[in-house]
């Protein structure tokens, strides 16, 4: 007789977490192409025109990264929060209170204050401040209702999400509405003292600063006393506070950071992207980056390569329901196939599946 | 494979078992039978490998090379265990070193939870009926309603092997049971393990008191470094040669009493009270001192006011009144952290729960107290390459057997955890200027003999630096040899304070049972 057990693995090498990962795309791509066989359409055509799509020349790149640029700072924020196991589910509602407060520096600050000088030197720091600033409070109320009265900050940060939402939706339908957009829903444009500057097409300045994030929070993790004690926290809170950390203290400090981090995004595409405040800003990239952080183990240099490789099998998915004519949903299908294969792959990273030949008949 | 045996009375043979583990080979070729209705104890140093090999017997683990066998029709034939489940449909189930029980679900729930074949509305009085018969049947009284936070250490394990039990074990394995046992349970323990033996069930258990392996086991297994270096019936056998299997050598005599004269007062407790989880009394008034360059020994049957005394004392929980004063400063109502800098250090007794952050890495671990300062902190940054030349020689100094600082604490040995947190608090009491306090609740729980004498001669060498050691213990051979004075608990209250030369074990006893000292 033949079975199969799983076995906790004591440790996972590098090489076994690429295997499984090539394994798990492997699966997923079969399946998809089953699907796509079965809506009339050749697989390795499809598979062609979307990598052609994501990453097949430079337009094609520019547009990736474009997309990848919120993915990173989000991937971020969500890894910094999960880290110490502080469940922060709130980048969505965080990234809109980002954006709502730059525009709002955008929009209004050259009318109150008309001495501060137009210049993208002094307004882009302004603008982005301020949205870490609002991407903060939106966190701190969750994390001070969790460290001080032990509220759940799944459902707290969750449910801000649909505040900063509803209230984003209001501003650029109503008051902050521009009155000479024809009708259009959206704020005025910015200055262009209030763009990122651009490299070439879309892309903007926020890839940057998300790199540059990537790698400071990499710093305070692997570097610093501050990222052993988020690591000791996430570990064992008990030891922790037994090692005299105060882990009140830390929850507010982390909120802060992973609650930035999503506010900056609003900046970066408010800035970077629409120049405006308008629609397309709460585009669940709050909760794709929880995706991210995940694929990418809350490892924040690898936050980057996810970011950009999800990036692509987006914008590729998109791509040949243009080229190719199949039904918006196909690309959506295959997308969903190889999250979920990838993120269920991740069992054999950390158990092994082991054969067993049974050599005697037991009861 | 064909059959191997017939001897009719061994019920599993373990053949040629190795276990490797990156860096580690926990067993090399080990082989063992345990014969039905027999007591059989396994004994051996810290990691010498026998939570492994009993990890491996219940399906836990599987082993690189080698077989295990198990009695079926009076033959023995060779098994593959794939899973602790598979194990116990078997018939083999373990009792872990770490409990492994659902503390919000009550005893009958925890008996049942994770069985195959239990029907989706339970008659839960019927199960727990069922439960405490078979709990007085091998002298377990339980109470099958109680949630499993209500019980005492020797009552959850109860349960554990209760757990076993119902699933029908006949081979049942214990994992240091006796390490958190109060002496009086310990001897309970042994009259179940006893009653269960007589009805031909077999029993391996682990253990480093060797005055239980002497009174308990029929025959006893000595492994060192993986190895079986020994099988023999315990009564042609003696303490003596016991240890000198396990240790290689001849245990030297305890360390010597306190020489030098006492010191100023370390740490002073005036009237100290606070509550429990529950918001229930845990510590009533209490008074105490300590001296630097003495040992204060604290008495009392687990679960009267120990622990809250210790963590009142680290800051881990504020006080609700009274005053305690550190180096005549007063600290009450001080953080964890103020406390570490005042110079308290705690050998803590839940080491995976609250000593160690059991996925980190041994370094990490070795760090908790030194990271905030230079060498390993410059600035707001860590030095990470000092951290692991700092664990390296703490490592070294403190004979932690382990593949290197960069194994995660959890896979060290039950043993080799405790050292890592000696280790970690002894060193960082040497920072404190003018004699460290050291809160040490069962420092020497669960480590082998020879262990045992080093933390005792570590704990006398600190005291002699001029350290107050606050000493908690359940051995009261322990207190008595080591301790200068004996406070001793119970139900959150001093019952008295004695010295070892004018008590003996039986007043102990009485103080411990509430009778106040006239
Ligand atoms: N999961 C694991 N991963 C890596 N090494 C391990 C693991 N479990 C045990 N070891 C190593 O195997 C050796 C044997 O450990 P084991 O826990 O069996 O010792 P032990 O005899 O039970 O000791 P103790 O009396 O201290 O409990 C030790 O060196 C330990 O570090
Ligand atoms: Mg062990």
């Amino acid at each position: 007789m033949i079975g199969f057990t799983l076995e906790k693995r004591l440790e996972t090498s590098t090489k076994t977490n690429l295997l499984v990962l090539a394994g798990s795309l492997l699966v997923a791509l079969s399946a998809g192409a089953l699907l796509l066989l079965a809506v009339g359409a050749s697989p390795l055509e499809a598979y062609g025109a979307m990598l052609k799509g994501a990453f097949g020349g430079r337009l094609e790149i520019v547009e990736t990264l474009v997309r990848a640029t919120p993915l990173i700072l989000t991937g971020l924020s969500v890894a910094v929060a999960f880290r110490m196991l502080f469940w922060n589910i709130g980048a969505e509602g965080q990234l809109v209170a980002g954006g709502i407060a730059a525009s709002a520096v955008a929009l209004f600050l050259p009318g109150a204050a008309p001495w501060v000088p137009q210049n993208a030197w002094v307004y882009l720091p302004l603008m982005g401040t301020a949205a870490i600033a609002a991407g903060a409070v939106w966190g701190l109320v969750p994390a001070l209702l969790k460290s001080s009265l032990g509220v759940n900050e799944i459902i707290t940060t969750l449910m801000f999400n649909y505040v900063a939402i509803l209230l984003y939706q209001h501003l650029f339908n109503g008051p902050w509405k521009d009155p000479e957009g024809f009708g259009f829903p959206g704020s005025a444009e910015f200055g262009e003292f209030a763009f990122l500057p651009r490299f070439t097409g879309r892309l903007h300045l926020g890839l940057v600063i998300g790199l540059v994030a990537a790698v400071l929070v990499w710093i305070v993790f692997t570097k610093t006393k501050w990222g052993y004690e988020i690591a000791l926290i996430g570990e064992n809170e008990t030891a922790a506070r037994y090692a005299g950390v105060s882990v009140f203290r830390n929850i507010v400090l982390v909120m802060i950071l992973s609650a930035g981090l999503a506010g900056l995004t609003g900046f970066s595409e408010v800035a970077g992207v629409s120049h405006r405040l308008q629609q397309g800003l709460a585009v669940n990239n709050g909760f794709t980056g929880i995706i991210v952080a995940w694929l990418a183990k809350l490892h924040p240099l690898r936050v980057v390569v996810v970011a950009v490789l999800l990036a692509g099998l987006l914008v590729g998915g998109d791509q040949i329901q243009i080229t190719l004519g199949l039904p918006a949903a196909i690309g959506q299908v295959l997308q969903g196939a190889i999250l979920l294969s990838v993120l269920g792959g991740d069992i054999f990273s950390r158990y092994r599946l082991r054969m067993i030949r049974t050599t005697a008949k037991e009861a | 494979m064909t059959d191997v045996t017939t001897i009719p009375d061994v019920a599993v043979q373990l053949a040629g078992v190795t276990k490797r583990f990156p860096g580690v080979l926990a067993n090399d070729s080990v082989d063992l039978d345990v014969r039905r209705g027999e007591i059989h104890a396994l004994l051996g140093e810290n990691g010498a490998g026998k939570s492994t090999l009993m990890s491996v017997l219940c399906g836990l683990y599987r082993p690189d090379e080698g077989t295990i066998s198990l009695a079926s029709d009076g033959r023995l034939k060779p098994v593959d265990i794939r899973s602790p489940r598979h194990a116990i449909e078997l018939g083999i189930g373990m009792v872990h070193q770490h409990f492994k029980l659902v503390r919000s679900l009550s005893v009958t729930e925890n008996v049942i939870i994770g069985m195959d074949g239990v029907p989706l509305r339970l008659d839960v009085d019927k199960l727990g009926a069922e439960i405490a018969e078979i709990g007085l049947r091998y002298h377990m009284p339980v109470e099958p309603g109680a949630t499993i936070w209500q019980l005492s250490v020797g009552e959850q394990q109860r349960v554990e092997i209760l757990k076993v039990l119902y699933r029908g074990a006949d081979v049942l394995i214990l994992d240091e049971p006796t390490a958190v046992l109060t002496p009086k349970e310990s001897q309970d323990l042994g009259r179940t393990l006893r009653t269960m033996v007589a009805e031909g069930k077999s029993i391996i258990f682990i253990s480093h008191k060797l005055d239980e392996v002497m009174s308990f086991a029929d025959r006893v297994t000595v492994l060192r470094q993986g190895r079986n270096v020994a099988t023999l019936d315990v009564s042609a056998t003696s303490k003596g040669e016991l240890a000198k299997l396990m240790v290689g050598r001849e245990l030297s005599a305890p360390p010597a009493r306190r020489a030098g004269e006492l010191g100023t007062t370390l740490l002073e407790l005036k009237g100290v009270s606070t509550l429990n989880d529950r918001g229930l009394p845990a510590l009533r008034e209490i008074s105490l001192t300590l001296g630097g360059g003495e040992i204060l020994g604290i008495a009392g049957v687990a679960g009267n006011g120990q622990r809250f005394l210790a963590e009142v004392v680290t800051g881990l929980r504020p006080t609700t009144g009274g005053a305690i004063e550190v180096r005549g400063k007063d600290r009450t109502g001080a953080s964890p952290r103020e406390m570490i800098s005042a110079g308290v250090v705690h050998v803590p007794s839940d080491r995976l729960g609250m000593g160690l952050a059991g996925n980190l890495s041994l370094a990490d671990n070795l760090a908790m107290r030194s990271y905030r300062r230079p060498p390993l902190a410059k600035g707001i940054f860590l030095d990470r390459r000092k951290m692991v030349v700092e664990a390296n020689g703490l490592i070294e100094r403190f004979n932690v057997m382990t593949p290197g600082p960069a194994t995660p604490a959890r896979s060290l040995s039950g043993g080799n955890q405790q050292k890592a947190i000696l280790a970690r608090e002894i060193t960082a009491g040497h920072e404190a200027a003018g004699g460290a306090v050291i809160v040490a609740a069962y420092p020497t729980r669960g480590l082998d003999v020879g262990a045992i004498e080093s933390v005792r001669a570590r704990l006398a060498e600190e005291r002699d630096r001029g350290s107050g050691v606050l000493l908690i213990s359940e051995d009261l051979d322990e207190l008595m040899a080591m301790a200068d004075r004996i406070a001793v608990f119970h139900g959150g209250e001093v019952m008295g304070i004695v010295a070892p030369s004018e008590t003996s074990i039986e007043e102990l006893g009485l103080l411990m049972a509430g009778e106040r000292r006239t």
